[in-house]
């Protein structure tokens, strides 16, 4: 299929000697001028690249104090050069997390300190140099923005950041990545970064309303551009056609069509997902977000409700109030945005939906805890919901639930190996070495307690481990959405129940 | 000679605090535009006291990440820190009012046998650093190069408490003339000489070197924010600028396709 070789299962957990240069390589497709434009971008390398590169970073230093502080922070005291999955897949230095900063950093001790101006050999200092942007454009994009390495760095030390900024740089200069500039501007034209537009959408929500009503027998609606609806619900437009991210959809679906709220779905946010937080741009990813904003204000909706994605969910909760608030016209008796997950946990809690567990029984379930959503985002009223509403919903809905390692999950959680704005097929070995510790985990739990399913809340997760899983010898349908998992099992008021097993709950607790 | 130290001193001292305030206003200064604690966080300002609290007193994340590097890394700091109480007795006068804390003998001890430990911690990093691939992978020579100057410091401390004692009275009127700008003769011993020499050198290259972890560490967005971005709003002056000049126009903008 590709050149090069899945890894094999460590003996856990050992640590691998280094492979200089391993992943060297690896780099993904250069974005063309086309998709530059539409960013803000120079189409191509600029003449005077140097000083570009320089002069935009002395600005990032100056915008962005994390930036300023992480570069000056680090000890290289080697915490964080175990904790990357890409490392640990792949073996490459350069994939360490210190390994990785030092890339951005040698150049900044060399322009930005007296030490690296002065004394460049003794603090590692370098020019900026063409090969040196080259291995920032294969090597920060090797990096899936997770913040593992930050949850065990001494100073909090976020690589995420400085990837972002290396990202920046690069789109500067006119090197940008196609696969993230390219979907920015798909969202910038059509609304959503599949390209998706409203004929298309509005047809693929009927089909799908069919599909329920062949299933259930209830006439179960996926509105779209209602006005005066009261919730708005955004979502990665992976829900909209992607498996399993579609089964997720219908579960949401089925959720606010039970509580029989009115909800809808926007042609012009038909996208959760924002790529202008993985190039690092400030600017693109408030444009991306504005358009929730702006369908939010013109539908006259009340309420935000958040679909599963991962880092839409780290922009919508930690950056929409910043980027495009502040959301003084929706009812401020809800959170603003709202999860689906807190949404559908709290109705669950009140016992407001008519469930049969039972149903979900030919599954053994774990949870993947997203990178975003464990490290960058909370659910619910305190720290740590992020770990607990998930769970909370699949143990709500399946009798048989099992955790993976420990050290693979909540604030520990290994990302999926596509996050980040790696989810390419150009990036395809990076992606599958990526994956190698989260499918240890998996498949420790898989071979001891005989797990079936994994399920996820994220749009990335998903795509990639339903491309990820077959180079593991797994089955491509293990990754299953959370809300998936609801929609199996929740019984709607009035629902065909032509199976015996099912009718007897469902009488039992009809309202 | 006693001229000298005491320029080469005042000089490092100037160096060392114009200098850490210098990068400490720029931390301050420089805004962190978005919220980016690393999760899960506290949802309150106390909280976040109590986490960076955690972080700087037990070096929390450490501990998570590496148990050798912790033990290491935190033997030597603790050390340090009581090193460095048993030192405040040259600067301060018997009338201060730390003095009788300062003067307590667990106080004295600890500091003296705080040299051990800081030496196997220091002796514990520089052999990871050497030993462990991944370390010395990321290591520059200044990496060494420190650690080493740290231990220097450490054994010219530990030649005159435990071998060949200095005159710790003359020593005290030289520091207290420092204070006082009244330069007085320093005790005439190589082993002190090395050691404030060193001394000097370490003030010097602080605010020039990875030592800015020390007032790094409290700037750090990712452990000084608090989660709450969803009840309160978050924006700094550039953000601001940029949501009038664009942002926020683009009400009237609405295109649909």
């Amino acid at each position: 299929m590709a050149d090069f070789e899945t890894p094999a299962y460590r003996e856990y957990p050992t640590i691998p000697d280094l492979t200089e240069d391993a992943t060297a390589s690896s780099s993904p497709f250069i974005s063309k001028p086309v998709h530059q434009g539409p960013l803000g971008f120079p189409g191509e390398l600029v003449d005077n690249w140097e000083e570009v590169a320089i002069n935009k970073m002395g600005d990032l230093l100056s915008r962005y104090r994390g930036l300023q502080v992480y570069l000056d922070s680090c000890v290289k005291c080697g915490a964080c050069t175990d904790k990357c999955h890409y490392f640990l897949g792949t073996t490459d230095p350069k994939n360490m997390p210190v390994g990785r900063q030092d890339l951005l950093r040698s150049v900044y001790r060399r322009y930005f300190t007296f030490a690296g101006k002065y004394f460049p050999k003794l603090v590692g200092a370098r020019d900026m140099t063409k090969d040196v942007l080259d291995e920032w454009y294969s090597y920060f994009h090797q990096c899936s923005q997770c913040r593992r390495c930050s949850v065990y760095c001494p100073y909090g030390i976020d690589t995420a950041e400085i990837s972002m900024a290396a990202r920046e740089i690069l789109d500067t200069v006119g090197v940008g990545q196609k696969y993230c500039n390219e979907i920015i501007g798909k969202v910038y034209k059509i609304g959503n970064n599949l390209g998706l537009p409203e004929p298309a959408l509005r047809m693929t929500l009927e089909d799908l309303e069919e599909e329920i009503f062949d299933d259930t027998g209830v006439p179960v609606k996926l509105p779209l551009d209602v006005k005066g609806a009261d919730i708005l619900l955004v979502t990665p437009s992976a829900d909209f056609f992607a498996e399993p991210h579609i089964d997720g959809l219908i579960g949401y679906a089925k959720v606010f069509h039970e509580m029989g709220v009115n909800w809808t779905l926007s042609s012009h946010a038909s996208e959760a997902g924002n790529f202008g937080m993985f190039i690092g741009s400030y600017e693109n990813m408030q444009d991306v977000a504005m358009r929730i904003r702006q369908a939010a204000e013109d539908l006259g909706v009340k309420r935000i409700i958040h679909g599963e994605c991962g880092h839409a969910w780290r922009i919508a909760y930690s950056f929409w109030n910043t980027l495009i608030g502040p959301w003084d016209f929706l009812d401020q008796n809800y959170p603003i945005p709202q999860h689906i997950c807190e949404y559908t946990w709290g109705l669950l809690q009140e016992n407001k939906l008519n469930i049969d567990k039972s149903l979900n029984d030919h599954r053994v379930m774990t949870f993947h805890d997203s990178c975003n959503v464990a490290r960058a985002t909370r659910m619910g009223d305190k720290p740590g919901g992020q770990f607990e509403i998930p769970r909370n919903i699949i143990k709500a809905v399946c009798n048989n639930y099992v955790e993976m390692d420990p050290n693979t999950t909540k604030e520990a959680t290994y990302c999926c190996g596509g996050g980040g704005g790696l989810l390419t097929d150009d990036l395809m070995e990076i992606r599958v070495k990526g994956a190698l510790p989260r499918m240890e985990a998996l498949n420790e739990v898989v071979v001891e307690s005989g797990v079936t399913h994994m399920a996820a809340i994220c749009a990335i997760c998903k795509s990639q481990f339903t491309k990820v899983l077959p180079y593991y010898k797994m089955p491509m349908d293990m990754i299953v959405s959370v809300h998936q998992l609801v929609s199996d099992a929740i019984i709607l008021t009035g629902q065909n129940t032509d199976d015996e097993e099912t009718e007897e709950p469902a009488a039992a607790t009809a309202e | 000679m006693s001229v000298a130290f005491a320029i080469l001193l005042y000089v490092a001292a100037i160096i060392f605090f114009g200098g850490v305030t210098l990068r400490v206003i720029k931390y301050w200064r420089t805004p962190a535009p978005l919220k980016i604690p690393t999760m899960p966080a506290p949802t309150t300002q106390t909280g976040v006291v109590m986490r960076m609290g955690r972080e700087v007193v037990f070096f929390e994340s450490l501990f998570k990440a590496n148990k050798w590097i912790w033990i290491f890394g935190w033997l030597f700091h603790a050390s340090l820190l009581l090193a460095f109480f048993r030192h405040l007795r040259y600067i301060i006068s018997p009338d201060n009012i730390l003095w009788p804390l300062i003067n307590l003998q667990l106080v004295q001890s600890l500091g003296q046998y705080a040299g051990y430990t800081m030496l196997i911690g220091l002796l514990g990093l520089l052999a990871r650093r050497i030993v462990v691939e991944r370390i010395r992978y990321i290591s520059n020579a200044s990496d060494y190069l420190m650690l080493l100057l740290i231990l220097g410091i450490a054994a010219t401390g530990m030649w005159m408490s435990f071998i060949s004692h200095a005159d710790i009275v003359s020593l005290k009127i030289f520091v207290m003339g420092l204070v006082r700008f009244d330069i007085q003769p320093l005790p005439d011993s190589l082993a002190l000489q090395l050691h404030l020499v060193m001394v000097a050198a370490l003030m010097i290259v602080f605010p020039v070197s990875k030592l800015l972890h020390a007032p790094g560490v409290f700037f750090s967005p990712s452990r000084n924010q608090v989660d709450n971005s969803r009840e309160k709003r978050h924006l700094v002056p550039w953000a601001a600028k940029l949501d009038a000049t664009r942002g926020m126009k683009t009400k009237d903008q609405l295109v649909k396709e």
